[in-house]
């Protein structure tokens, strides 16, 4: 039960709501944007490796082919 | 005790996703989703234990394989389609999740009518 992933999200998410905070409040909209994408983009790429592990972990035990 | 494990990673990650939905709700959708698959990913082997088992069972008092994995097809099916509905609705999409259900019923359906029309033709030949 790797925890850390979990963790790891949680890290990313608030460093980027910091981030686009920070970014918001300097006036620098268009960069602040940009962060927040870049964050979710991060976060997306390791929650879709997470699914595809349990979508083929269904498929071979469920005989779904 | 794996429950408490389990408890205690879903309380942490339910108060990180709260925590995070104020800024940015993408991210705490997100950790919903992870937290599920970790919870997933650690019952599945005791599952898959248990379909061995009750495969092996069933292997022994000669029913046929074909229903069998039917069986097993149209839980996998539902337990997927119900944790795709289960997201969408966590997001808010409930249009979307209804969808999915809808998808998930019909691909069951199609799956299971093999089976009734085994049966069909199994009641017309005892009824003279």
């Amino acid at each position: 039960m790797d925890v850390n992933i979990i963790f790891k999200i949680g890290a990313i998410g608030i460093l980027v709501a910091a981030l686009y905070m920070v970014l918001k409040s300097t006036g620098r909209e268009e960069l602040a944007l940009m962060a927040a994408l870049g964050g979710l983009v991060v976060v997306l790429m390791m929650v879709i490796q997470m699914i595809s592990e349990l979508f083929e972990n269904v498929r071979t035990m469920f005989h779904l082919y | 005790m794996e429950i408490i494990q389990i408890v205690a990673i879903s309380i942490i990650a339910v108060v990180l996703a709260v925590l995070i939905r104020q800024h940015r709700p993408e991210i705490a959708l997100q950790i919903s989703v992870v937290t599920g698959l970790l919870i997933f990913l650690t019952v599945i082997i005791k599952l898959a234990s248990v379909l061995e088992e009750l495969q092996g069972f069933v292997g022994r008092i000669n029913i046929d394989m074909a229903y069998i994995s039917t069986i097993f097809r149209i839980v996998g099916i539902a337990y997927i389609a119900e944790f795709g509905a289960q997201v969408c609705k966590d997001a808010g999409e409930n249009s979307i999740a209804s969808k999915i259900e809808l998808a998930g019923k019909v691909i069951i359906l199609v799956l299971a009518v093999p089976i009734l029309m085994a049966l069909m033709e199994l009641i017309i030949q005892i009824i003279p």
